[in-house]
C-alpha cells in the first residue's frame, strides 16, 4: 500500500534545473534506498518533502491526501521528518528535551519533567538504548547516540516517513548494526524509510527497494534483489563513460625515506604509534572511528600536542581535513583563494596579489581536478560537496608539499568524483610524493595503498603490503587489537 | 552535568567571596567593610543592572545581543518622571516607564525577525534612536518629578528601617527567582535555551523562533523599562543623557556570571552574582580612594579573566 507518492516533481533555482520530474512511491513498512551522484538532486528531493522548499510543478500525496507543506513545521505534523546529515540537535539541552523539543509535555506552560524523562525513557528503552540516561546533556553523548535521540525525536512526534540522508557517514561499523537494528523496528511499525547513502553494499543490506535519481530525473526503480551493483552504478552515471577506475601501480621502488616515526603519543586517543613513510608510496591508515586516526594526522601536522621517541622529517606537509565545510576550505571565498590559500606566495610581489595569476593557477588545477565550476571566481560555498573536496584537494596540489596527510578524503563525495579523486591521489603518488591516507571505507584502502596499517584503540600496528591484508583481516585487527 | 550547572555557579560565586575579602583586608576595616550599611549601599548600586542583566540574560542565552540598554534606560527614567510631572499617579508612572521599555524591546525584536537585521547592528541603531527620543521628549533637558514615594524605591537607606534594603533590591530578587523557573521550568524558558543552542534545530522541531525572538526582546526590554524607573527613582529626575555605556555593564554582569555569547548557556543567578563582582569592586576602589581608572581596569581585567577561566574549564571538559 503506497503510503507517499511523488509525481512529476520540479524544481529550479534561478537558471539552475535541480529536479526534472522525480516519480517516487514509498509503502508503509518499506526502507526505500535513494541513490544518485552528488548533484542528481537527493538533498533537494529531501528538502521538498521536508518542507525547507517548496516544489515549482508535480504533486506529492501522503496517504492519498495531497502534500504539499509550506514550511518545515507542516512536513513534520503531517509526519514526516528529516534525519539529517549533520545532527540537528541541541548540544546544550537535555536528551529529554531535546527529543520532545517543540512538543513538550506542560500545563499552562510550566514543563511537565516527569512526564517528559519518562517518554524519553520509554523510547529508548523500546529501541534498545535504555543506558542512554535521558536527562543528560546532549553534547556528552557520542555522535552515535545523538543520532539515536534524533531518530527518537522524530518518533515522538508520531513520524510516518522518515528521510535518512547517509545515517552511517560518520558511525563505526558496530553503531551501523545497531542502527540498522533500529531502522527495522521502525519498519515493523509500519514507517516508511526513505534512505540515501553511498555505499551500495549497505543500501542492499537494509533497503528493499530503490530509486536512482540522475541529473534530477528519476531514471529507475525497482526491488534491489533484480539489479546487480554494476546495472545500479550504469543507472547512476548514465550515458557518460565512467572513469577508469584508478590505475593501479605495480609496486612502486623502494623510495627514500621521508618521515620516520617511532613511538608518537597524542593523549588521550592515541598511544602508540611508529611507521616509516616513502617517496611514492600510499600508506593507508585503517581503523575505527574514534581510534585515534584523526588524532594521528594532526598531531602530525602539528594541530594537537604529542611526544615521540623520534621523528624524522625530510619535507613539507600538507593536510587534508576530514571536516570540509570547518577546517578544510573558506566557503565564504572564491575557488581562486581557496586554491592558492597556502602558498600566495606563488602568485604574489612584495605582498601584492596578481590576480590575474592567482586566477590562472587555479584553472590549471580545476582543470586537472575536473571541478565543475563556471570559473574561478565563484565562491567555494556554491559549489556541490564533490566539487569542494576537489578544490580542498586542489589547495594540496598548488601548495606542492612532499608529504600529504590525506584524513577522509573521499568523504561524502560520489562515486564518480571518488574515482577522480583517487586517480589524482594515486598520480601524486606516481609523481613522487609520499601519501599518509586515512579511510573508514576499507574497498576505499585496498584499493589504493601500497601498504596499510591499521589503528586500533589509540595503538597502529606495522604497517604491511596490500597484498597481505584482507578486508576481514583489517576488521579483525581494528577490533581486536592484535596485529 | 549537574557538576557542570553546580560549577557554573560556584566559579563566580567564588570570585565574589574572593573580592569581598580581598577588600575586606585591603581596607583595613572589615567592620566597616562588611557592614550592614556598607552592603546597603552597594546593593541599591547594585539595583539597576541586576534588573537589567536578567532581561540580558535571556537575551544572550538566546545567542542574542542588546546593546541599546543604556538609552532605553534613559528614555524610560524620563518617560517616568513626565508622566509624574503631569501629575499621573506613581504607579501609573511605573508601568508607563517600564511598558516604553517593553515597547523598544517589540522594536528590537521587529527590526531582527521582520527586517532581518543582525541583533548587534538591531541594538546599536536602537542605542542611537532612543537616547535621540529621550533627548527630544525631554526637551533635552533633565526633567524633574514631583516627590512621590517612588523616590524610595531604590533609595540606599529605606525609611522604614524593618525593610533592610530598599524595596527595588527586594523586587530585583523577587524578579531574579521568578525569571529563574520561567528559564528552567516552563516550555517557553526552555525554547529560550534552543533558540541559543541550534536555531535551525528549533526551527526544524516547528518552534516559531521568529516569534520566540520578538517576545524575548519585549519581555528584556520591560526590565530594561523598570530600570529605567529605578534610575529615575534614584536620581529623582528623568535624565535624557544618564546611563550612557550601562550595556556593557549588563553583559559583563551576564559573562561573568556564565553566559556564553554563543548561547545556549548563561543563568540568572550567576547574571546577579555577576552585577554584584562589579559592584564590590567599584565600592572597595572607592573605599580604598583609588582613581576611577583603576577601578575601570580593573573590571576590564575581570570580565576577561572571568572568560578565559569558564574557556579554559569547557576545553577541559569536552576532551
Amino acid at each position: 500500500m503506497t503510503l507517499l507518492k511523488l509525481h512529476a516533481i520540479e524544481k529550479r533555482f534561478g537558471p539552475t534545473i535541480a529536479l526534472d520530474g522525480v516519480d517516487l512511491e514509498v509503502a508503509a513498512g518499506e526502507v526505500h534506498a535513494v541513490i544518485g551522484e552528488n548533484g542528481a538532486g537527493k538533498s533537494t528531493l529531501m528538502n521538498i518533502l521536508s518542507g525547507a522548499f517548496a516544489s515549482d510543478r508535480g504533486e506529492m500525496s501522503l496517504d492519498g491526501i495531497p502534500y504539499a507543506p509550506i514550511d518545515p513545521a507542516e512536513a513534520r505534523r503531517a509526519g514526516i521528518a528529516h534525519i539529517h546529515q549533520e545532527l540537528a540537535l541541541c548540544p546544550h539541552l537535555s536528551v529529554a528535551e531535546n527529543m520532545l523539543l517543540g512538543t513538550e509535555p506542560s500545563a499552562f506552560g510550566w514543563l511537565d519533567r516527569q512526564t517528559m524523562f519518562e517518554r524519553a525513557a520509554a523510547l529508548l528503552r523500546e529501541f534498545g538504548r535504555a543506558e542512554i540516561d535521558p536527562h543528560v546533556r546532549t553534547s556528552n553523548l557520542s555522535l552515535a547516540d545523538q543520532q539515536v535521540v534524533e531518530i527518537c525525536r522524530a518518533l515522538a512526534r508520531d513520524a510516518r516517513v522518515m528521510l535518512m540522508d547517509e545515517p552511517t557517514s560518520s558511525l563505526q561499523r558496530s553503531n551501523v548494526e545497531r542502527l540498522f537494528r533500529m531502522i527495522q523496528k521502525l519498519r515493523d511499525r509500519g514507517i516508511a524509510i526513505i534512505y540515501i547513502s553511498h555505499f551500495l553494499e549497505e543500501v542492499r543490506e537494509i533497503a528493499e527497494r530503490f530509486t536512482v535519481l540522475r541529473d534530477g530525473k528519476s531514471v529507475a526503480t525497482g526491488a534491489l534483489s533484480g539489479v546487480t551493483d554494476a546495472e545500479l552504478i550504469s543507472f547512476m552515471v548514465g550515458g557518460r563513460p565512467s572513469p577508469a577506475a584508478s590505475p593501479r601501480p605495480l609496486p612502486r621502488g623502494e623510495g627514500s625515506v621521508v618521515l620516520e616515526v617511532e613511538n608518537l603519543a597524542a593523549p588521550p586517543r592515541v598511544h602508540s604509534a611508529s611507521f616509516v613513510l616513502r617517496r611514492g608510496e600510499i600508506l593507508g591508515i585503517a581503523g575505527l572511528i574514534g581510534s585515534g586516526r584523526t588524532e594521528l594526522i594532526r598531531a602530525l601536522f602539528g594541530l594537537q600536542r604529542a611526544t615521540a621517541t623520534r621523528i624524522r622529517l625530510h619535507g613539507s606537509f600538507g593536510y587534508l581535513s576530514e571536516d570540509r565545510k570547518r577546517e578544510g576550505l573558506a566557503l565564504a571565498l572564491s575557488i581562486a583563494d581557496n586554491i592558492t590559500m597556502s602558498r600566495l606566495s606563488t602568485c604574489a610581489r612584495a605582498g601584492w596579489l596578481n590576480l590575474r595569476q592567482q586566477a590562472a593557477q587555479a584553472r590549471d588545477a580545476m582543470q586537472r581536478l575536473r571541478v565543475k565550476a563556471a570559473g574561478p571566481e565563484i565562491k567555494v560555498a556554491r559549489l556541490s560537496g564533490g566539487n569542494q573536496q576537489k578544490v580542498a584537494l586542489g589547495r594540496l596540489l598548488h601548495q606542492d608539499p612532499d608529504i600529504l596527510l590525506l584524513d577522509e578524503p573521499a568523504r561524502g563525495i560520489d562515486i564518480a568524483t571518488r574515482q577522480d579523486v583517487f586517480a589524482e591521489i594515486a598520480q601524486l603518488a606516481a609523481s613522487g610524493k609520499a601519501i599518509l591516507m586515512v579511510s573508514s571505507y576499507l574497498p576505499e584502502l585496498l584499493g589504493v595503498c601500497d601498504r596499510i596499517a591499521v589503528m586500533s584503540r589509540g595503538r597502529l600496528s606495522p604497517a604491511r603490503p596490500i597484498s597481505e591484508w584482507t578486508a576481514d583481516s583489517i576488521m579483525e585487527v581494528a577490533i581486536g587489537g592484535s596485529a | 552535568m549537574e557538576a557542570r550547572k553546580a560549577f557554573s555557579i560556584i566559579a563566580p560565586l567564588l570570585g565574589l567571596i574572593g573580592v569581598i575579602a580581598l577588600f575586606a583586608v585591603l581596607t583595613g576595616a572589615p567592620e566597616r567593610y562588611l557592614s550592614t550599611a556598607n552592603l546597603r549601599v552597594v546593593l541599591a548600586q547594585t539595583v539597576i543592572v541586576a534588573l537589567s542583566a536578567i532581561g540580558m540574560t535571556m537575551i544572550i542565552v538566546s545567542a542574542g545581543i542588546d546593546l541599546s540598554v543604556g538609552a532605553t534606560i534613559a528614555l524610560t527614567s524620563v518617560v517616568t518622571a513626565l508622566a509624574l510631572r503631569d501629575g499621573w499617579p506613581p504607579a501609573a508612572a511605573i508601568v508607563a516607564g517600564t511598558l516604553t521599555g517593553g515597547i523598544v524591546g517589540l522594536i528590537n525584536g521587529l527590526a531582527i525577525t521582520r527586517l532581518h537585521v543582525v541583533p548587534f547592528i538591531a541594538t546599536l541603531g536602537m542605542l542611537g534612536i532612543a537616547r535621540g527620543v529621550a533627548k527630544y521628549v525631554a526637551d533635552q533637558q533633565t526633567v524633574n518629578a514631583p516627590p512621590t514615594w517612588i523616590n524610595e524605591v531604590a533609595v540606599t537607606f529605606p525609611s522604614r528601617p524593618w525593610m533592610l534594603f530598599a524595596p527595588g533590591v527586594w523586587l530585583t530578587i523577587a524578579l531574579a527567582v521568578m525569571m529563574t523557573l520561567v528559564l528552567r521550568r516552563t516550555v517557553f524558558g526552555r525554547r529560550v535555551f534552543a533558540l541559543g543552542s541550534n536555531e535551525a534545530a528549533a526551527r526544524a522541531c516547528g518552534i516559531h523562533t521568529d516569534r520566540l525572538k520578538i517576545w524575548i526582546y519585549s519581555i528584556a526590554g520591560l526590565f530594561f523599562g523598570l530600570s529605567g524607573v529605578m534610575q529615575m527613582s534614584r536620581l529623582r529626575q528623568g535624565d535624557p543623557t544618564v546611563a550612557v555605556g550601562v550595556e556593557l555593564d549588563v553583559i559583563a554582569a551576564v559573562v561573568i556570571g556564565g553566559g556564553s555569547l554563543s548561547g545556549g548557556e548563561g543563568s540568572i543567578g550567576g547574571a546577579m552574582i555577576g552585577a554584584l563582582v562589579m559592584a564590590f569592586l567599584r565600592n572597595g576602589s572607592q573605599q580604598m580612594g583609588w582613581p576611577n581608572y583603576v577601578q575601570e581596569i580593573i573590571i576590564g581585567v575581570v570580565i576577561v579573566i572571568a572568560v578565559a577561566v569558564d574557556r579554559y574549564r569547557t576545553s577541559r571538559g569536552t576532551e
